[in-house]
């Protein structure tokens, strides 16, 4: 499955989402070409969310498709069946609000586990868990449980229990957004990092500033649907839509 | 009957009591997990069923059930009731702390955030795989001291097999005490008793502690 090299990475076409028949995501397309990042800002309860929730198969969208290197994981609202799914899900890997580390695991255990589930073998697993924790400024801690880290250090963990699946697309949900704002520095560090290093993202964020300096393109979400997209210089700073004025108008302060 | 006589007397019944004790664990905590798993499956009718098995298991006497198993065969169907009644006796034990152990394990098992499901889900875990690695671990730490405080009614509860007069140790004093009119068998089955579950805390303090090495 190395599908076309033209394509973009990820992409979804005209997604839709219901919860209760509350309409939640209306015809979203949006699509991420190698190397790039874009961010995902919007006020709570726009989608955000439940797009990457869509797009990672924790939700299942009512509609439309969704594509990794042009193959097709939903088309037309229909998943292809759980073996492909399955193959899908080692393309992306997702950093979620919370972290959601293994708590009984080691931060070693919880990085080196899952490729090794994969068939990676045990030495070459850890050495690879091993190099990402130095990446990430966690040398020294691999011995450590979740509940001995800062939230901070937990989520930079998370990161690289992501990165140790080689994924070829990275998707943070809100990663900060559980973090003390003192700790919310060092996370957006390792993602600038990441976004230097040219690894595909998309980051639904509320860090405005990170978001204009290190995004290819912003998208604004309101009501389930895409208000505004474009280059982060021109979202933020001429933002063609009201709805988007109003919402940046907030962060001024 | 001299004391020496009473105490040596009592201690042959203790390998019956041991007996259903280790039997009853044995089969009733993979059972619960059984009963568990089907008492939160996504199927209602299976759902259904099994939350009221259990709620008649937890709802109706350990005594009751245990008449049930040892003689109902015989009024029922006009079974012989078995020579050996360690079988009725645990086949009781076994399903009633199963009950008990379903919800516990039920409990430990719900109290597991999503998000545990959803990590493992992405990292490319199959479900068995999320259970066995990433679930069912969590559980077991945090259900223990409901398991322990289970596991010391049961050392109690198995006094009651007299009732089919299973010769355990209690059965024995309960004999002795009738005969000699002495209160005395029963002071020498409750030092029994609270002995064996000094030993049973200790065991399963041992297991909490190893269970510990995470917050």
């Amino acid at each position: 499955m190395n599908g076309n090299k033209n394509a973009p990475i990820f992409a979804v076409n005209n997604i839709q989402k219901s919860f209760a028949d509350v309409p939640v995501l209306e015809d979203i397309s949006l699509s991420v070409e190698q190397g790039n990042v874009v961010s995902i800002i919007g006020p709570s309860g726009s989608g955000k969310s439940t797009l990457l929730r869509c797009g990672t198969f924790l939700e299942t969208a009512d509609g439309g498709d969704i594509l990794y290197n042009g193959e097709y994981a939903m088309k037309d609202g229909v998943y292809v069946d759980k073996a492909a799914l399955r193959k899908f899900r080692s393309r992306f890997g997702l950093v979620f609000q919370n972290f959601n580390l293994f708590p009984h695991y080691s931060v070693l255990k919880n990085i080196a586990e899952p490729p090794m589930l994969q068939g990676v073998s045990r030495e070459e697993a850890e050495d690879r868990a091993m190099g990402l924790l130095r990446k990430m400024g966690l040398e020294g801690r691999e011995r450590a449980y979740p509940s001995q880290l800062s939230g901070g250090q937990q989520q930079r963990v998370a990161i690289a229990r992501a990165l140790a699946m080689n994924p070829e697309i990275l998707f943070f949900d809100e990663p900060t957004s559980a973090l003390d704002p003192e700790l919310t520095g060092e996370v957006l560090k390792v993602i600038r990092q990441l976004a230097e290093e040219h690894m595909t993202m998309v980051v639904v964020t509320h860090e405005m500033p990170f978001a204009k300096a290190v995004s290819n393109r912003v998208i604004f979400m309101a009501g389930g649907v895409i208000v505004e997209q474009g280059d982060p210089l021109q979202v933020f700073d001429d933002p063609q839509e009201e709805r988007t004025r109003q919402f940046l108008r907030v962060f001024e302060k | 009957m001299t004391f020496t006589a009473m105490v040596l007397k009592m201690s042959e019944g203790l390998g019956r009591t041991c007996a259903i004790f280790f039997l009853t664990l044995l089969f009733s905590l993979p059972l619960g997990m059984v009963i568990a798993l089907l008492r939160m499956s996504k199927n209602r009718v299976i759902a259904g069923i099994t939350r009221f098995i259990i709620s008649v298991l937890r709802g109706t006497p350990l005594m009751l059930q245990l008449l049930a198993v040892t003689y109902g065969p015989y009024y029922l169907f006009g079974f012989n009731v078995p020579r050996n009644k360690l079988i009725p006796v645990v086949i009781a034990f076994a399903i009633n702390y199963a009950a008990y152990f379903a919800e516990i394990y039920r409990g430990g098992i719900e109290s597991i955030s999503k998000g545990q499901y959803e990590a493992a889900e992405v990292l490319g875990y199959t479900k068995l795989q999320t259970f066995m690695r990433i679930i069912l671990p969590q559980v077991m730490k945090r259900i223990m001291p409901s398991v322990t405080n289970e596991v010391v009614t049961l050392v109690k509860d198995t006094s009651m097999a007299f009732t089919v007069s299973y010769q355990e140790m209690f059965t024995i004093g309960k004999q002795i005490a009738n005969s000699q009119t002495s209160f005395l068998p029963f002071v020498v089955a409750g030092i029994f008793y609270f002995v064996f579950n000094a030993l049973v805390d200790y065991v399963m303090g041992l297991i909490e502690k190893r269970l510990d090495y995470y917050d």
